[in-house]
C-alpha cells in the first residue's frame, strides 16, 4: 500500500494507508509502529498508531517533516508486511445482572437468546486497534457479526468503569465512569490501568483479547483483590 | 528551608495542578495534559528560578482564594490579566510576591485572559501519575482538581526578596490571526469550506475547556459527510463535527477521533489562543509546514532567550532603588 504523509502544524506527520477501515493497512500501521520503536528517527517524541494511520510526533528544534518522512519511508521499505502477533491478553466478564443492562436489549435485536450472545462474545477473535477517547480506552475489533448493533440514538450518563461494551464490530472495556452509546454486556474486574509504572496499560496495539466468563462470586473476588473494593 | 501550608478557601471550577506534561503516553489514550497557556507557565518558574517544569497551580475564571496557615513562600502569578489581592493589597497579574503566615491570597477573573499560573519556589505537593502531576481533567488523574477546604503543601520554600515585584510580559509573542497547517483531513471539505475558514472571523463559544475550545461561525460543510475511521488527534488539532462546527482540541484533548480535521493551529499560536475568553473574535491564517517549522524554531529562540532575562533576580528593593540613584542621578539635583 502507497502511504500517504500529511504534515501537522510544526510538530507531527501523519502516515496515512488507507481511507477506510481496512485489515491490511491497520497490520501495516502495527509493524511501522513498531519498526519506529526498535528504530527512532532523531527528535523523535511519540508514535499514535490508530486504525488506518500512524501519527509520528517529534521535536521541531531537532527535525522537520521532511526528515521524518525520509525515516518512516527507509523503514517501509525494509519492513516484512505480515500481522505482528501481539500478546494475547485475557480478560475476565460477569454477564450477570446487574453488570449487563443492555443484554436483553441485545439479544431481542439479534433475534439470540441471552446466552448464545454472551456464548456469541467470548467466541470472537479480538484485536487491539488502538487507544482513543480517554486513558486506557481500546478498541478492540472482531465482535462476531451474529451480535453486531449500532451504537443506542443518545448516551446513557454514568456507566461505571469496567463496563464491557460493544457497537457494530468494535468492543471496548471502559476505565472510568463516563457515558456510552454503545451496548453494555457485562462487567470485567480486570484491570487495563495495572498501576504498575512498568506496564500501565494492560494491552499494546496489535495485541490480541481473549474474554474469560465468571461469576458473580468470582468477579466480586477479583474486585476485592484488585482493590477496587 | 522550610515547609509552608495553605487552605484552599475557595477554588472555582478547573483550578489544577499541572507540570510541564505526560509526554508519550497518546498510544494509550492519555493526552499531555500539561498547561494551557505554556509561556506563561513557563515564565512564572522562570522570574522565580525554579526549575522548568515543575508543577505549578493552573487557575481558571473560577478563581482561587489560600489562607497561608504555616511558613512564607514567595510565589508568581502570571497569565492571563487576573486580579490579585494579597492581604489587602491589591495588584494585577505578572507579579512576584511572598505571602506569609496568617495572609491571604485572592486570584480572580480580570478583564482579560482565561488562565492564570501560580508558582511556588519551592516544591508543590501533589499526586502523581505517569510520572507526572499534571492534571488529566476529564478523568481527574494526575494532581487533580483543588477543592475549596483541602490543604496545600509547598516543601523547601525559600523567601525571594530579591524576585519582589512585576515580572516582564514576553514582548515577542506574535498577535493577528492563528497560524495553522491545512489538515490532515482538508480532502473531505468543500473548497469553499476550506476558503471560509481562513478569511472569515470566528468567535469563541462557552462550550470551552481543557479538552477544546468550540467555535463559532460559518458552517464548514464536508465533501462526504461519511465518519472517517477515527485518526490520531493533537494538541492544536481543529476538528469539525458532522454540523459544520469547528473545535480546536486542546491541552486534555482526545487522542483519537472519527471528526475529520481542516486544520491544526501550530505549537507557538495555541497558548494565545487558550487565553481568550467566550465571544471573542478568532481568524485563522495558513502557513506552509515549512513556514510553521521555521516559526516554531525562531519562537522557541526567542522564548528561550525571554526566560533567560527574567530569571536573573531583580535585586532586593534597596539594590533596585539605590541602582535607580546611580543611574539618574537625581541626588545630586
Amino acid at each position: 500500500m502507497e502511504p500517504r504523509f500529511t504534515p501537522v502544524a510544526d510538530h507531527a506527520v501523519l502516515v496515512s494507508f488507507a481511507n477506510e477501515i481496512n485489515e491490511d493497512a491497520h497490520a501495516i500501521v502495527v509493524s511501522l509502529d513498531r519498526a519506529i520503536a526498535a528504530h527512532p528517527p532523531v527528535g523523535f517524541i511519540e508514535t499514535v498508531p490508530a486504525l488506518v494511520n500512524l501519527l509520528v510526533s517529534f521535536d521541531v528544534m531537532e527535525t522537520d517533516h521532511a526528515r521524518i518522512e525520509n525515516h518512516v519511508r527507509a523503514l517501509l521499505a525494509g519492513l516484512e508486511i505480515q500481522k505482528v502477533m501481539g500478546i494475547q491478553r485475557q480478560v475476565q466478564v460477569c454477564y450477570e445482572p446487574p453488570f449487563a443492562p443492555d443484554l436483553a436489549a441485545v439479544a431481542s435485536a439479534t433475534g439470540l437468546s441471552e446466552e448464545v450472545v454472551v456464548n456469541a462474545h467470548l467466541a470472537g477473535q479480538y484485536d487491539v486497534l488502538m487507544y482513543g477517547f480517554s486513558p486506557g480506552y481500546a478498541y478492540l475489533s472482531g465482535v462476531s457479526e451474529q451480535i453486531q448493533v449500532p451504537r443506542k440514538p443518545a448516551p446513557v450518563r454514568d456507566v461505571p468503569e469496567g463496563s464491557v461494551i460493544i457497537a457494530g464490530p468494535q468492543c471496548l472495556v471502559t476505565t472510568l465512569t463516563m457515558p456510552t452509546g454503545w451496548s453494555i454486556i457485562g462487567r470485567s474486574p480486570t484491570p487495563i490501568l495495572t498501576g504498575d509504572p512498568e506496564h500501565p496499560f494492560l494491552f499494546d496495539v496489535g495485541d490480541s483479547v481473549v474474554f474469560e466468563r465468571i461469576d458473580r462470586d468470582t468477579f466480586d473476588r477479583l474486585q476485592k483483590d484488585a482493590g477496587h473494593v | 528551608m522550610s515547609d509552608a501550608e495553605f487552605t484552599v478557601s475557595f477554588a472555582g471550577p478547573l483550578v489544577t495542578f499541572q507540570d510541564s506534561g505526560r509526554l508519550g503516553n497518546m498510544r494509550y489514550g492519555v493526552s499531555a495534559s500539561g498547561p494551557m497557556d505554556r509561556l506563561s507557565f513557563d515564565a512564572a518558574h522562570a522570574a522565580l528560578g525554579n526549575l522548568a517544569g515543575q508543577t505549578a497551580i493552573e487557575i481558571s475564571l473560577g478563581g482561587l482564594i489560600l489562607q497561608c496557615r504555616v511558613g512564607a513562600v514567595t510565589v508568581a502569578i502570571t497569565g492571563g490579566d487576573f486580579v490579585i489581592d494579597h492581604a489587602g493589597h491589591k495588584s494585577g497579574s505578572w507579579t512576584i510576591l511572598t505571602i506569609e503566615k496568617g495572609e491571604r491570597l485572592t486570584i480572580r477573573a480580570g478583564k482579560a485572559g482565561s488562565w492564570a499560573y501560580l508558582a511556588f519556589a519551592g516544591n508543590l505537593h501533589a499526586r502523581d501519575w505517569l510520572g507526572s502531576q499534571a492534571t488529566h481533567s476529564p478523568s481527574g488523574f494526575g494532581g487533580g482538581a483543588l477543592q475549596t477546604g483541602q490543604t496545600l503543601k509547598v516543601l523547601q520554600t525559600s523567601v525571594r526578596a530579591d524576585r519582589l515585584g512585576e515580572v516582564p510580559k514576553p514582548d515577542f509573542a506574535p498577535d493577528g490571526p492563528f497560524r495553522v497547517v491545512t489538515g490532515p483531513q482538508d480532502r473531505h471539505f468543500a473548497k469553499e469550506a476550506l476558503n471560509r475558514f481562513v478569511t472569515d472571523q470566528f468567535k469563541v463559544t462557552d462550550a470551552y475547556d481543557r479538552m477544546g475550545m468550540r467555535l463559532d461561525g460559518p458552517m464548514l460543510n464536508l465533501e462526504d459527510a461519511l465518519s472517517i475511521p477515527s485518526e490520531p488527534i493533537t494538541r492544536g488539532s481543529v476538528q469539525v463535527s458532522g454540523d459544520g462546527v469547528p473545535t480546536v482540541l486542546l491541552a486534555d484533548h482526545q487522542t483519537t477521533g472519527g471528526y475529520p480535521k481542516i486544520a491544526t493551529v501550530i505549537s507557538c499560536d495555541t497558548c494565545r489562543l487558550t487565553q481568550l475568553r467566550s465571544g471573542q473574535s478568532v481568524r485563522f491564517a495558513p502557513v506552509t509546514a515549512q513556514k510553521a517549522v521555521d516559526v516554531a524554531r525562531q519562537y522557541a529562540t526567542n522564548k528561550a532567550r525571554y526566560l533567560a532575562q527574567i530569571a536573573v533576580p531583580r535585586g532586593t528593593l534597596e539594590q533596585r532603588l539605590m541602582s535607580e540613584n546611580l543611574i539618574h542621578g537625581w541626588i545630586g539635583d
